[in-house]
């Protein structure tokens, strides 16, 4: 069965998304991070999506939902490198993911979860 | 009725004519050096070649109708030419006239080879009167049709040329906005910001709207969008240029712009994303920086203690 990865960077978890994502896939990954989040104790999640050409509402709704499970457990979620054809769909879609923080890169992800003392 | 003798009036043409094109030229001259945009021998070259293309069609069958392929040569060289009269600015109406101009001289013609035999003059009159009306609509609708690509063409330019996307600093873009928002240009302006937002890695973007004549609830649509879709690519907006009348507007609309920043004029949107940057302007000598500055207009923490 395919997982997709999850690294650890000190009290990050770097998630990276280069397939297409189905249902089972999306569930599995939900169960991992939840798990790794807790096994780990890490305080954030960082979710790149730059390797996705297409966003449909499903993996819209997917990480709005997984980035609130995080929360949950107290660890804040940053999704970044969002191409810009896929911002516009999201925003055409109405999903804004508004409680779903976002960055430009990795870096700059990093960046910010270390300005808001989260790691 | 139908329209007959093609070969008849092919035979008109090939023994008149140079009559036929003096006369013709004579008329279409007064026009066109009106203008001053066709040279003579420009002029008379482009007649020759339309009567030649003519005949040869008149010829081909003795029912003369336009829309057959024999007149295909006919129909290409009146397509070019009023394309071309388009682009040189003249009239519709002079171009028609191209057409129209030579019915005068034909009829003429007509007459003194005919004058005995009513019966076939009429029959040659009608078709060519028939003939002519055709081409010369046909003239005015092509004329129609490149004016109307021109209109297009600019309007894409326009589209292009208004939606810029300056770099003001390090990190901070300025996105100047002149002329009303509609669902294409925010589609162009949404894009042209996303990738600069890439290329640069900006985190901040000011949508200046001093150039947006009115705010309707869709316009607000539209800037709410273009904020939501920066937001997603990890770069905050800041809206400014809001005119006290604009400012009405949206509140008595309903407007919900309460999770952007708004402000008032460029410079204080500059000043409040320098801050976010973490960057501040001090003076050479450290006092002078807000010397020049009007308070209340948030560039009150330039001003020396």
């Amino acid at each position: 069965m395919e997982r997709i990865p999850i690294l650890r960077m000190g009290k990050l978890l770097l998630v990276t998304i280069q397939v297409d994502m189905h249902d089972r896939l999306a569930l599995t990954l939900q169960d991992d991070l939840t798990s790794r989040i807790v096994k780990d104790g890490a305080r954030g999640v960082l979710i790149d999506i730059s390797s996705l050409d297409v966003v449909d509402s499903f993996i819209g709704r997917m990480i709005g939902n997984t980035a609130a499970m995080a929360r949950v457990l107290d660890a804040e979620t940053v999704v970044v490198g969002m191409q810009p054809s896929v911002a516009i769909t999201l925003v055409e879609l109405g999903l804004t993911l508004s409680g779903v923080r976002t960055a430009l890169d990795v870096e700059k992800g990093m960046a910010l979860l270390a300005r808001n003392g989260t790691v | 009725m139908e329209m007959v003798g093609g070969t008849r009036l092919a035979q008109l043409f090939t023994s008149n004519q140079e009559q036929l094109l003096t006369e013709w030229f004579a008329q279409q001259h007064a026009i066109a050096s009106r203008r001053g945009l066709v040279g003579e021998a420009e002029l008379r070259n482009q007649f020759t070649q339309f009567v030649s293309l003519l005949m040869a069609a008149l010829a081909s069958s003795e029912r003369v109708d336009f829309r057959t392929p024999a007149w295909q040569d006919v129909r290409a060289f009146l397509s070019e030419m009023s394309a071309q009269r388009a682009r040189q600015g003249f009239t519709p109406v002079e171009t028609a006239m191209f057409v129209f101009s030579l019915k005068q001289p034909l009829f003429t013609r007509l007459r003194d080879s005919l004058g005995n035999d009513a019966a076939t003059l009429a029959d040659l009159t009608w078709t060519i009167s028939t003939l002519f009306d055709e081409l010369g609509l046909f003239t005015t609708e092509v004329f129609q049709t490149s004016r109307e690509q021109v209109i297009v063409r600019q309007q894409q330019e326009l589209l292009e040329l208004s939606t810029p996307v300056v770099q003001l600093w390090d990190g901070i873009l300025a996105l100047p906005l002149i002329g009303t928002l509609d669902s294409a240009r925010t589609q162009v302006v949404m894009e042209n910001l996303l990738q600069k937002i890439v290329e640069t890695g900006a985190a901040i973007a000011i949508i200046d709207i001093t150039g947006v004549p009115t705010v309707d609830t869709l316009v607000a649509q539209h800037l709410l969008k273009t904020v939501a879709a920066a937001r997603l690519m990890g770069a905050d907006c800041i809206i400014s240029g809001i005119r006290p009348q604009i400012a009405q507007t949206i509140v008595h609309l309903g407007v919900n712009l309460s999770n952007v920043t708004t402000k008032a004029t460029l410079a204080a949107a500059f000043i409040v994303a320098l801050q976010r940057t973490g960057k501040s302007v001090t003076g050479a000598y450290g006092q002078d920086a807000g010397r020049a500055v009007r308070s209340g207009d948030g560039l009150d923490s330039l001003q020396p203690e």
